[in-house]
C-alpha cells in the first residue's frame, strides 16, 4: 500500500545490538489500546447512570417495579434480539475482513446498519406508545403537583429510562455514522485486510453498545415482569401499535 | 540544518499542505506547536480570571457594596472559578508541557495520535468559546459557583446550560488528552526506557492521564444529567420530583476531587525535574516519587466525601472519608522529603526555575498541611465554606500547581524558544509574586478561622483589615505576574540565543540537535540504558553525539 510506506527506525545500543523503534505510525496495538481506553470512559459514563438508577431503586422499589411493569417487554425483547444479531453480523464482518473477503465484510457491515436502523425504529415505536399513554419527558405525568402526576419513584424511573435509552440511542446513531464512514474507507482502499484497525475498533464499539443494552434491558424491562401489574401481552402490543398507526392517520 | 519547529513549513498538518504560516499553525499536528498554542490560550484566560478576581478584591476592599451588586458578584466568582478550573488549571500542565516536553523526554517523534491531538486542541477552543458565549447571551453568566450545585443551578435563570455544555466539551478534550498521553507513554518510549527509567515528569503525566480518563466521564455524565434536568425535567437532582441534590454533589466530587490531583501531579513532576537539575545531584528516592504519584492518583479516588461533611451524609461515611483523606498526605509527604533530600549536599544553583520550585515547597507545604486540618470532620464543620478553605485551596492550587507551572515555564523556556530571558528581571518578578501571594492569601486563613464566609460580597466590619491586607497583596501579586510575563514575552523576540542544553540537564529533551528543536525532534532515537538524572561531581554523566544520538561519555 503506497500510503503505508513508513519504515521503522532502528536504535543501536552500546553493544551494537539493534532495537526497532515503535513510531506512532503503523501502531495497530497502540490504536487498539487507545480504543479500549476510550471504552473505559463509556463504561464509566453508563456506570454512573446505573449507579444513580440503583440508588433510586433502593429508595422506591415498589414504584420502580410498577413503572417497569408498564414498559413493553415484547418490543424491548425484540430489540434485544435485534442488537444481539447485529453484534453477530458485526463480528462476522470483521472475521471476513481478516480473511480477505472484503465483499463479504461490506455485506455484513450493511446488515449491521440495517439492524441498527430497525432497532431505532422499534425504539421510536415504543417511545410513541409511551407518549400516547401520556408518559414522556415534560408531560404532566412526569411533573410534580398536578392531577396526572405519578409518584416520585415512577417519575425518577421514567426520567432515567428516557435518559438512558436516549443516550444509548445516540450511541446507536453514532455507530451507524461510523459504520458508513468505515464503508467509505473500505471503498477507497484505506481499510484493507492488512490494515483493518478501524474496522476492529468499530466492532469493539458496537460490542460495547450492545452490551450496555444487555444491562439496560433487564434493569428497565424485566424488573416488573410477572407481577400482577404486568399487562404486556403480544396481542395487546399488536393492538397498541395498530392503534398508534391509526391515530397517526387521524392527524 | 538549523531549521526549528517554529519556522515556516516545519510542521505536518492535519488537513492538506497549507502554504501560509497562519494555516500551518491552525492545522498543525506537531506536539510542540500544539503545546505552545495551548500556552497562549491558557495564559490569556488566566489573565481574564485574574482580572475578575481583582474586581472582586476591589469590591471587598470595604464592607457594603462599592461598585458591584450581589448578583454580579455571584457571576464574578463563578466566572473566575469556571475559567480558572476548566479553562486554565485542568488543561494547564498536561496540555502545555505534557504536549511540548513529554514526547521529547521519552524520545518520541510525536504523541501516539497527532491528529487527535490537533482535534483535541480545537475541541478545547470550542468549549472555551461556548463558555464565553454565555457572558453575552441570555440572562448572563451562571451565578452558581463553578460547582453548579443542585437544586439552585436548576432553578436560576442565568445561563447555566451553556456553561454546563462548555464544561462537558472541555471534559471531552481532557479525556482525549489523557488517552493520547497514556497510549504515547505505553507505546512510544525509546527502546531501553522501561517505566522506571522515565523522567519523573512523565510519571506525573502518566498518573494524571489515568485520572483524566477514569474520572472525567463521571462529571461528563453528571453535567449531561443536569442539562437534561434543566431542559426536560428528568427529575434526577430535583427534590420536587423526588430527586436527590446530594447525589449531584457526590457525582460532582467523584470527579472534581481527583481533579485536584490531576492538576497537582504533573506539577509535582515539574518539581522533580527542576530539583535534581539545579542540585546537580541524582534525585533522591526515584522510585518512591514515581510510585507516590501513582498512589496519590489511586487514593484520590476514595476521598471525595470530604467535600460533603456538611451536606448530609452518614457519620460512618464521614469518618471513613476523613480517614482516607489523611492518607493522601503520606505519598505527598514522601515526595517533599525526597526533594529536600535531593538538595541535601547537592550543588544548588539558584536559577529562576529553582527559585520558583523552592518557593513552592513553602507555599504548597502550607496549602497541604492546612488541607490535613480541614480533612478532620470536626474542624471542617467549623471551617467549611470559610476563607480558611479558600486560602487552603489557593495555597495548594495557585501556590502549588500554578507556581510550578511558572517554574516549568522558566525551566523549559530556552528549550521552547531557543532564547533566554533576563534572569535578574525574572528573579525580581518571582520575589514580587512570592511576597504578593503570601500577603494576599495568608490573612484569609485568619479571617476564615474567625468566621468570614466565602462567596459573600459583603462582610462585618471586623473583617475589614484582612480584606485590606489581601488587597495590598493582590496588587503586589498582579504586578509580579505582569512583570513575569513581560520579561518572558520580551525574551521570545529579543532574548539571548542559547544552545540546546542551557541548564546542563540530563533528560532527553535537552539532547536535541538544534535549539529550538527541529520538527521531528531527535535526529535519531537513542537507546536508553541510563537513569534520567545521572550526575557525577555536578556534571551530567550521559553525553550524546546529537547527530547520531549515540552515547559518547
Amino acid at each position: 500500500m503506497s500510503s503505508h510506506a513508513y519504515v521503522a527506525e532502528i536504535a543501536t545500543d552500546r553493544d551494537g545490538n539493534e532495537h526497532v523503534v515503535q513510531g506512532w505510525q503503523d501502531d495497530m496495538y497502540g490504536a487498539k489500546l487507545g480504543f479500549w481506553l476510550f471504552m473505559f470512559t463509556e463504561v464509566l459514563m453508563f456506570g454512573a447512570m446505573f449507579m444513580t438508577l440503583t440508588y433510586y431503586m433502593m429508595l422506591h422499589e415498589a414504584d420502580f417495579v410498577h413503572a417497569s411493569a408498564s414498559l413493553n417487554r415484547y418490543l424491548g425483547g425484540f430489540n434485544t434480539v435485534v442488537l444481539l444479531i447485529s453484534a453477530l453480523t458485526m463480528g462476522l464482518g470483521l472475521l471476513k475482513m481478516r480473511h480477505g473477503d472484503i465483499k463479504g465484510a461490506k455485506t455484513m457491515i450493511w446488515a449491521t446498519i440495517v439492524l441498527a436502523f430497525l432497532f431505532l425504529g422499534v425504539k421510536g415505536v415504543e417511545w410513541s406508545l409511551e407518549y400516547s399513554h401520556g408518559v414522556f419527558l415534560g408531560l404532566d405525568a412526569l411533573q410534580p403537583g398536578n392531577e396526572h402526576s405519578k409518584p416520585f419513584g415512577q417519575i425518577l424511573f421514567f426520567g432515567m429510562y428516557f435518559t438512558m435509552t436516549g443516550i444509548h440511542g445516540v450511541h446507536i446513531l453514532g455507530g451507524i455514522g461510523i459504520m458508513l464512514w468505515l464503508l467509505k474507507r473500505i471503498n477507497s482502499g484505506k481499510v484493507t485486510p492488512e490494515h483493518h484497525i478501524l474496522h476492529f475498533n468499530i466492532a469493539l464499539y458496537w460490542d460495547l453498545v450492545h452490551l450496555i443494552w444487555v444491562f439496560v434491558f433487564p434493569f428497565y424491562y424485566m424488573m416488573g415482569a410477572g407481577t400482577e401489574m404486568d399487562t404486556a401481552t403480544l396481542s395487546s402490543t399488536i393492538e397498541a401499535i395498530s392503534h398508534l398507526g391509526g391515530s397517526n392517520e387521524h392527524h | 540544518m538549523s531549521k526549528s519547529y517554529l519556522d515556516l513549513d516545519q510542521t505536518h498538518c492535519a488537513i492538506g499542505h497549507p502554504k501560509t504560516a497562519f494555516w500551518q499553525w491552525m492545522l498543525t499536528v506537531d506536539h510542540k506547536r500544539i503545546g505552545l498554542m495551548y500556552a497562549a490560550v491558557i495564559f490569556t484566560f488566566f489573565f481574564v480570571a485574574v482580572a475578575t478576581a481583582f474586581a472582586m478584591r476591589l469590591e471587598l476592599f470595604a464592607p457594603g457594596a462599592q461598585f458591584m451588586d450581589g448578583d454580579t458578584f455571584n457571576q464574578a466568582f463563578t466566572l473566575h472559578g469556571v475559567i480558572m478550573i476548566f479553562l486554565f488549571i485542568i488543561p494547564g500542565v498536561p496540555a502545555v508541557f505534557g504536549n511540548i516536553v513529554m514526547p521529547l523526554m521519552i524520545g518520541a517523534k510525536d504523541v501516539s495520535f497527532p491528529r487527535l491531538n490537533w482535534f483535541t486542541f480545537w475541541l478545547y477552543i470550542t468549549g472555551a468559546l461556548v463558555a464565553l458565549s454565555s457572558l453575552w447571551s441570555g440572562e448572563g453568566f451562571a451565578d452558581t459557583g463553578w460547582t453548579f450545585y443542585a437544586p439552585y443551578s436548576l432553578t436560576t435563570n442565568t445561563n447555566v446550560i451553556t456553561t454546563l455544555v462548555a464544561a462537558f466539551i472541555l471534559g471531552m478534550a481532557s479525556i482525549l488528552t489523557g488517552l493520547n498521553f497514556l497510549v504515547t507513554i505505553h507505546r512510544l518510549r525509546a527502546p531501553g526506557m522501561d517505566f522506571f527509567k522515565m523522567p519523573l515528569f512523565v510519571w506525573g503525566i502518566y498518573a494524571t492521564a489515568w485520572i483524566q480518563l477514569l474520572a472525567t466521564p463521571v462529571i461528563g455524565i453528571t453535567l449531561v444529567l443536569a442539562i437534561l434536568e434543566k431542559y426536560f425535567g428528568i427529575g434526577i437532582f430535583d427534590p420536587s420530583k423526588g430527586g436527590d441534590p446530594v447525589l449531584f454533589e457526590h457525582l460532582f466530587w467523584i470527579y472534581s476531587h481527583p481533579a485536584v490531583y490531576l492538576m497537582i501531579l504533573p506539577a509535582f513532576g515539574i518539581m522533580s525535574e527542576i530539583i535534581p537539575t539545579f542540585s546537580r545531584r541524582e534525585v533522591f528516592g526515584y522510585r518512591t516519587i514515581a510510585l507516590s504519584s501513582a498512589s496519590i492518583a489511586g487514593i484520590g479516588y476514595l476521598v471525595w466525601g470530604h467535600h460533603l461533611y456538611t451536606s448530609g451524609m452518614a457519620d460512618t461515611a464521614k469518618v471513613i472519608f476523613s480517614f482516607l483523606t489523611f492518607f493522601v498526605a503520606i505519598p505527598t509527604g514522601i515526595k517533599f522529603y525526597d526533594w529536600v533530600f535531593t538538595m541535601y549536599k547537592g550543588k544548588i544553583i539558584l536559577t529562576t526555575p529553582m527559585l520558583w520550585a523552592l518557593g513552592t515547597i513553602i507555599t504548597f507545604t502550607i496549602g497541604g498541611l492546612t488541607g490535613v486540618t480541614i480533612a478532620m470532620v470536626g474542624v471542617d464543620i467549623h471551617l467549611q465554606d470559610t476563607y480558611y478553605t479558600v486560602a487552603h485551596f489557593h495555597y495548594a492550587m495557585l501556590g502549588g500547581v500554578v507556581f510550578l507551572l511558572f517554574a516549568g515555564l522558566h525551566y523549559w523556556f530556552p528549550l521552547m524558544f531557543g532564547r533566554m530571558y533576563n534572569e535578574g528581571h525574572a528573579k525580581f518578578a518571582f520575589y514580587l509574586n512570592f511576597i504578593g501571594f503570601n500577603v494576599l492569601w495568608f490573612p484569609m486563613f485568619i479571617a476564615g478561622y474567625y468566621g468570614m464566609p466565602r462567596r459573600y460580597f459583603d462582610y462585618l466590619p471586623e473583617f475589614e483589615i484582612y480584606h485590606q491586607i489581601s488587597f495590598v497583596g493582590a496588587v503586589i501579586f498582579i504586578t509580579g505576574l505582569i512583570t513575569m510575563f513581560y520579561v518572558l514575552i520580551r525574551a521570545i523576540k529579543n532574548g539571548e540565543k542559547v544552545g540546546p542544553n542551557h541548564w546542563n540537564a540530563t533528560t532527553l529533551e535537552w539532547h536535541l540537535p538544534t535549539s529550538p528543536p527541529p520538527l521531528e525532534n531527535h535526529t535519531k532515537v537513542p537507546y536508553v540504558d541510563f537513569m534520567p538524572y545521572e550526575y557525577h561531581h555536578g556534571q551530567p554523566v550521559v553525553k550524546f553525539d546529537y547527530e547520531t544520538m549515540k552515547r559518547i561519555d
